[in-house]
């Protein structure tokens, strides 16, 4: 279970997080949209420890992420960023092994190869592409990979950080399909990022909405389209008018 | 505007170079704090010892030959005045060990490879591969830093060594065929006046400058932020920081070396 107490943060006097109260509990998928700028890959960033909070506490299954063994507490993450962040210099196969090279879930090189190939394989990417470079492959691609090297490790907790950015419609809802898919084979805990509506009916369990650096509402999918909640309701028919201010 | 304004600035200035200063000397403590605890990435030591040393030969190699070949010309044309013409070879040697060498191949190394490891790293930042790095329970000091770091501060001695060389040879070249110097003489003189502390005291200042070269290169690669534009600044800060560094630290070897 992943637990957010009261977590402030501010960069400068641009205060992005002014008390964070949420909780995921275990195999749940928690998905939390807001608008652009809202703090949103902030919180994801602290509870991963790389971005560090001014004040509050994250604690991960009772144990506060500041004071864990680090590689012990990463070894239980895995996540798919916006872009992919894919290894330039690495083949697609050692991105997807990447974990599986080195430090302590290190395997034989022809172990790593095979389960990163098998992972491809899951994500819907033939063995060709394993040993291309991420700039020879196409944006979807790009983020089947990412997403293919976020479940590498077998993780317990999956973070997804604007997993449909820059994809079109349909490639959307396949990315959407295999993200759900695979974090109910998994069982995993999944907490995803995003402000794409069409993600959040596709792989939610539960919706939290993050406005001005706090949790505005919370509770499960089914129940977000009559919440009553003025800011959720703004934000899920992406109207104008309403409580949060529109820059025109 | 107010009459306080230059001096408010002249103190912003003031403040934001000391507070870099201190930055990087934090980075430098962090750095070699990585450097002797493991993990260490061998693959990736190899890899940059290769990119470092290996490719940038070409470009060492010829700046040290032309600048071998100038030095002669104008060793033989000032030391004319006095007839001093013989002196070439060994001007030319100890020029080329103790100075030029180290201080030209260092400079040629910073735009070759600080602006390459600043903009690769910078890159990684904006693109978010060092948070994924993190997450793939890697620290990138570990993994970007420290394996460029001690490539180049092996790899820039060696090519010095080698740009000594070629400096020497072009000197050599110039004076045989220009100067009508006999070859026999010529290398004579050259091997007569040479002590092995030329060599050496040029050889550990490559080391200085290989290690400042990479640890500009990243640490303005990893602190590079906003997108291009910020990969192109960082790339622009990491070739200006270590070309004032070599030079700074040059100064300062010399007097520890061969001051009285």
């Amino acid at each position: 279970m992943i637990t957010l107490d009261n977590v402030h943060k501010a960069f400068g006097s641009n205060k992005v997080l002014q008390g964070v109260n949420l909780t995921i509990p275990r195999g749940e998928s928690m998905v939390i949209i807001g608008g652009s700028g809202t703090g949103k890959s902030v919180a994801l960033k602290s509870i991963l420890g790389l971005v560090t909070p001014d004040s509050g506490t994250i604690t991960v299954d009772g144990q506060d992420v500041t004071k864990v063994e680090r590689d012990a507490f990463l070894a239980r993450f895995g996540m798919l960023f916006q872009g992919g962040a894919l290894f330039d210099s690495l083949t697609v196969w050692q991105n997807v092994g990447f974990r599986l090279l080195r430090g302590s879930l290190k395997r034989p090189k022809d172990e790593a190869r095979e389960i990163a190939i098998e992972k491809l394989r899951r994500v819907g990417l033939k063995p060709e592409v394993a040993d291309l470079f991420p700039a020879e492959l196409s944006g979807g691609m790009q983020k089947r990979v990412g997403l293919a090297r976020a479940i590498a490790a077998e993780p317990e907790i999956i973070f997804f950080d604007e997993p449909t950015t820059g994809l079109d419609p349909i490639m959307s809802g396949v990315i959407n399909e295999l993200i759900r898919e695979i974090v109910v084979e998994m069982g995993a805990t999944a907490m995803t990022i995003t402000h794409d509506m069409s993600s959040v009916r596709a792989i939610a369990d539960k919706v939290a909405m993050l406005h001005d650096g706090v949790i505005k509402w919370t509770g499960p999918v089914a129940d977000m389209d009559n919440s009553g909640d003025p800011y959720l309701d703004q934000f899920i028919h992406g109207r104008a008018e309403g409580p949060i201010e529109a820059v025109r | 505007m107010s009459v306080l304004a230059p001096v408010a600035l002249i103190g912003r200035n003031t403040m934001g170079i000391l507070a870099a200063i201190g930055r990087i000397a934090i980075f430098f403590a962090q750095t070699i704090s990585h450097i002797v605890r493991p993990p260490f990435y061998l693959k990736e030591f190899g890899q940059a010892l290769l990119t470092i040393g290996y490719f940038s030969l070409p470009v060492v190699a010829l700046t040290t030959f032309f600048t071998g070949g100038a030095l002669a010309l104008q060793i033989y044309a000032g030391g004319a005045r006095f007839n001093a013409e013989s002196v070439v070879p060994s001007i030319v040697s100890i020029g080329m060990l103790r100075e030029l060498g180290p201080v030209l191949g260092g400079l040629m190394v910073a735009a070759r490879v600080a602006s390459s490891i600043a903009a690769e790293v910078g890159t990684m930042k904006v693109t978010e591969q060092l948070d994924a790095l993190v997450t793939l329970s890697t620290h990138p000091m570990k993994y970007l830093t420290v394996p460029r770091v001690l490539a180049a501060t092996i790899a820039v001695p060696a090519l010095i060594a080698v740009g000594d060389s070629i400096g020497i040879m072009g000197g050599y070249f110039v004076g045989v065929t220009r100067l009508d110097f006999n070859s026999a003489v010529y290398l004579k003189n050259t091997v007569d006046f040479m002590e092995s502390w030329d060599i050496i005291s040029g050889l550990l200042k490559g080391a200085v400058f290989g290690f400042i070269v990479a640890l500009m290169g990243c640490y303005y690669g990893m602190n590079s932020r906003r997108g291009a534009q910020g990969v192109g600044r960082a790339t622009k800060s990491a070739v200006v920081a270590a070309s004032v560094l070599i030079l700074a630290s040059n100064y300062l070897l010399t007097e520890l070396f061969f001051s009285a």
